[in-house]
């Protein structure tokens, strides 16, 4: 079994919130911190697409920044290949970097809107090659040609194109030095269904053409069904269950996964009796203990209260629940 | 029996620099009492036009061009101001996407609840006040009779679009025309949300035009739905039809499109190419250079709504005369 | 390049100065006060500072249309015997060089600080703000008249003269800089956290590159309609400076100076010696602010 591409061990982001140093001085207020993201494990094999869903707050955007080096870690440990994220800052870290590349959710603050197509495609080259001006254009023209746009395109401004084209020139850029590994934060929920459909289609294909790894984060579980091969589910900072897709929606361990699968409106769903959700997502700032689900969970006793729960194995899926764990859900 | 709101030929257009843009273009269809018609399409097919319009609050320069919009029979796209807004509010609520902007921050939800009521309906301010503590317990909010004070900010999301659904139906208005109105909530909340609007409407026996691009949301809510391409109608009709037996290629290719949790494909129905500019609308079917069912006279003549089985379809494949011919 | 031209002119900001008779009049006005004023060599009817051609006999005439005026002295003389309007002319280049000159370096050192504050951000941010916050509230006569004196103090009194612009220039900026610093710095801080720049970001490119190759073309939009605004009152500075004879030397008279010569003649009769070059003044500074305000707005929409 070869090493995974990417490996996570107890990850975690917080940030510092805290009113400024004068105000807490004068009125006595303590440093906040906001733990967007508290101890978060997983691994991605080479080829493989794992999905991270949750709602507002859960800290699967700061995960895919922290996996691209826009955010540094608070905890824990992320590598690449065996190597960690971490070297990406030094000195040789260049070459790293090329391997991994993002690809953002708003198609129309992702692209500058003063520079030409074909400038911004290019810009990883110029970052990281020696390739001539020649070179490049040719690349971009192959580029465009491989998104499904018009190497003439690259002479036109962003605003002159669709949200679905701007995507399509964001994924060529992500891929201008071939890397291996991308991070999609939610690429497609700006966008209508039926262009959605597109740039889904035009994401399979290219995987499967260059080989590529996606790290797909998403809101839209109905998109993550799609898409996925593995499925990790993240509640309030934390990794509450991470399990094959097929697995994950046929059965569900952990009881927000089954509220959120419940509570999802489908298009073949309609009539079908479902327990809506209770509650709402707390406030991040403010998590409640032990548990962090535990106050909208059916299944919460005193434990749940007290004590967070560990990760473990509960067949082919990984859950982090005490009621699992004790076979109460 | 009557429909309770009807629009005919409804035309709206914008007037620019480089010429007028029709945004929306014959548009007509009905809601019966009580019923909820779901109105999807993609962005720039002017369902919300369509709601801003019927609601009277279509912005300048955009303008009513032809046509009409009669509620309860009688006329409601000609009245002057301070009429609409009398009809506004008891006659038609509205709910918007954005709960944070629809309520006044200044303000408390129970001020703003018993304001509409008593400027709509015959009651003392006390009697309105308790009004509002009813309806604000009836949309699930907890301990109303303290939290009718409270301001919105210090509601959550979520709440603040039950407060938002309670001062529309404050009024006991016929009509509710709801704009996404779950597009910014959670995705848990969602449901919860579209729950509540479906009870209490029923309830009210309250008619809901419910605008969205949320497939999902349709199918779980709505009675009929009307889907809308380019400014136009391209098919309307009960929603188990329109999403399971679409009659329009249009909409075959949008139900294709969506990702479903129940089986597998692995490649997405897509439509190439994208919805035309307003400025580009081709002759004819509006869809025809993306259809690949086109015939010859659907690049010349534009297709009216024509009845498809059950639903009602924009597409020459269901005239008598194609039927015929094939 | 006739293709640009013509892209231009299609452009909304075009297409909406065509339709505001203000700017429209604005432009012209300030067309005619720029021609007139960089080719006074060709266009004034005489030089008032080669002292062959001055003739003191000639001394405060009226203007022509007047009693004792002469035609060949179309608004009068002054007490040596210059012609006035030429002397105008004159003076608005000078004004006018100033003034452009003040403004381009102000936005220069304003920029690049406002920019580096708002990317860079911690202790740098503070630092930089907090100077500029000292600098504001300090009236801009007073820095530059600070400037001025320091350095007429620093420097033999023989080198004032080779001086005297440069430093003139240099205050006027100086005391500019802080409203395009804090402009930027507000736009950089949005746009540094736009996803163009987080992909610049994990793209590896330098902080530098993503400062000024990023950023800077998305935050200059407001910085062109301060830049209008400024240039009036970087006019009004240096008239203001001369005024009170701390600006140009006297060999190269402003609107200011004129002004200045002109004052003391003003209850003696000879009214037009001061009236006429501050009119001129009034119609610079006026066609700079109109414009100015008429931009603002016709930029606005677009910025939201």
């Amino acid at each position: 079994m070869s090493t995974p591409l990417v490996e996570v061990k107890d990850a975690a982001r917080w940030f510092d919130v805290s009113p400024p140093w004068l105000e807490r001085k004068l009125a006595g207020k303590p440093r906040v911190m906001l733990r967007a993201v508290d101890g978060v494990s997983f691994d991605i094999a080479r080829g493989e697409t794992l999905a991270l869903v949750g709602e507002s707050g859960c800290g699967k955007s700061t995960v895919a920044r922290m996996l691209v080096g826009l955010y540094g870690l608070t905890r824990g440990d992320i590598r690449f290949d065996g190597q960690p994220l971490s070297r990406m800052s030094e000195k040789g870290g260049r070459n790293l970097r090329k391997r991994l590349q993002m690809i953002f959710q708003d198609p129309y603050a992702s692209l500058n809107p003063r520079w030409r197509v074909g400038r911004i495609i290019a810009e990883p080259m110029l970052t990281h090659t020696q390739m001539t001006a020649d070179e490049r254009v040719a690349r971009v023209s192959e580029l465009l040609k491989q998104v499904g746009l018009d190497p003439a395109d690259q002479g036109r401004y962003p605003h002159q194109f669709s949200g679905g084209q701007r995507q399509r020139i964001s994924i060529a850029r992500a891929l201008a030095v071939n890397p291996e590994f991308l991070v999609c934060d939610e690429p497609t929920s700006a966008l209508d269904v039926s262009v959605q459909a597109q740039v889904l289609n035009l994401m399979k294909d290219l995987q499967r053409e260059l080989g590529l790894t996606y790290l797909f984060i998403s809101h839209n579980l109905a998109v993550v069904h799609h898409v996925a091969d593995r499925v990790g589910v993240m509640y309030l900072g934390r990794m509450v269950e991470v399990a094959p897709r097929d697995e994950l929606f046929a059965r569900p361990r952990h009881p927000y996964t089954r509220m959120l699968l419940e509570a999802i409106p489908d298009i073949n769903g309609a009539g079908k009796s479902r327990t809506a959700v209770a509650g709402e997502v707390p406030n991040p700032l403010n998590p409640p203990s032990g548990c962090t689900f535990h106050p909208r969970c059916p299944h919460a006793n005193d434990r749940c209260r007290a004590e967070a729960p560990v990760a473990m194995l509960a067949g082919v899926s990984v859950v982090a629940c005490h009621a699992v764990e004790e076979g109460r859900a | 029996m009557s429909a309770l709101l009807e629009v005919r030929n409804l035309r709206v257009e914008f007037p620019t620099r480089r010429g007028t843009l029709r945004a929306l273009d014959d548009v007509s269809f009905s809601i019966q009492a009580g019923e909820v018609l779901g109105v999807v399409g993609e962005s720039g097919a002017g369902k919300s036009l369509t709601g801003a319009s019927i609601i009277g609050l279509l912005e300048p320069p955009g303008r009513i061009a032809a046509g009409e919009i009669l509620l309860a029979g009688r006329r409601i796209d000609n009245l002057p101001d301070e009429q609409m807004r009398r009809v506004r509010g008891r006659e038609i609520g509205a709910v918007f996407q954005d709960p944070l902007t629809s309520l006044n921050p200044l303000y408390t939800v129970g001020r703003q609840l018993a304001e509409t009521i008593v400027t709509h309906l015959d009651m003392t301010w006390s009697q309105a006040r308790n009004r509002a503590v009813e309806l604000l317990a009836s949309t699930g909010i907890p301990a109303a009779r303290e939290r009718i004070d409270h301001y919105p900010h210090q509601f959550s999301g979520g709440m603040r679009q039950r407060v938002v659904i309670a001062l529309a139906l404050a009024a006991e208005p016929k009509l509710v025309v709801a704009d996404e109105p779950t597009t910014a909530l959670d995705v848990s909340i969602q449901a919860q949300i579209i729950e509540l609007l479906k009870r209490l409407c029923r309830e009210h026996g309250t008619a809901v035009m419910l605008i969205t691009h949320d497939m999902g949301v349709i199918a779980e809510t709505a009675d009929r739905v009307a889907v809308m391409y380019a400014g136009r109608v391209a098919e309307i009709g009960p929603v188990a039809d329109v999403i399971h037996k679409p009659r329009h290629p249009y909409t075959a290719g949008l139900m294709g499109s969506i990702p479903s949790m129940d089986g597998h494909r692995e490649r997405l129905v897509q439509i190439d190419g994208s919805m035309p500019r307003l400025n580009a609308i081709p002759p004819g079917c509006a869809f025809n250079p993306r259809c690949g069912q086109r015939l010859p006279r659907c690049a010349t003549e534009r297709p009216e709504l024509m009845p498809a089985g059950t639903s009602r379809a924009a597409c020459w494949l269901h005239d008598d005369k194609t039927m015929v011919a094939a | 390049m006739r293709a640009a031209l013509k892209r231009w002119w299609d452009s909304d900001i075009a297409w909406a100065w065509r339709r505001a008779p203000v700017a429209i009049l604005a432009t012209l006005l300030l067309a005619v006060l720029l021609i007139g004023s960089f080719g006074a060599g060709w266009v004034a009817p005489h030089n008032p500072f080669d002292l062959t051609t001055v003739e003191l006999l000639d001394a405060l005439l009226p203007p022509a249309w007047e009693d004792n005026g002469q035609a060949n002295y179309l608004l009068g003389t002054d007490s040596q015997g210059r012609d006035l309007f030429s002397a105008i002319l004159y003076g608005t280049r000078v004004s006018l060089l100033i003034g452009l000159a003040s403004v381009l370096l102000s936005m220069l050192i304003g920029i690049v600080l406002g920019l580096i504050s708002g990317y860079a951000g911690g202790r740098i941010d503070a630092f930089i703000m907090r100077v500029a916050d000292v600098q504001l509230s300090f009236p801009a006569i007073l820095i530059a008249l600070l400037i001025d004196g320091v350095a007429r103090a620093a420097v033999p009194r023989d080198m004032h003269e080779l001086i005297a612009f440069p430093v003139l220039i240099g205050a006027i900026a100086l005391a500019g800089w802080p409203q395009y610093a804090r402009t930027v710095r507000g736009s950089t801080l949005v746009e540094k956290n736009r996803e163009y720049v987080q992909a610049a970001r994990v793209i590896g490119v330098a902080s530098p590159v993503i400062m000024f190759r990023h950023v800077l073309p998305n935050v200059l939009g407001p910085v062109l309609v301060l830049a209008t605004v400024h240039l009036a009152t970087a006019i009004i500075t240096e008239a203001t400076l001369s005024f009170l004879g701390v600006g140009v030397p006297p060999t190269a008279p402003s609107l200011g100076t004129l002004i200045r010569i002109g004052n003391d003649f003003l209850f003696s009769g000879e009214w037009w010696i001061t009236i006429f070059p501050g009119a001129a003044l009034v119609l610079l500074v006026l066609s700079v602010n109109l414009l100015g305000d008429w931009l603002r707005d016709a930029l606005n929409p677009r910025l939201n």
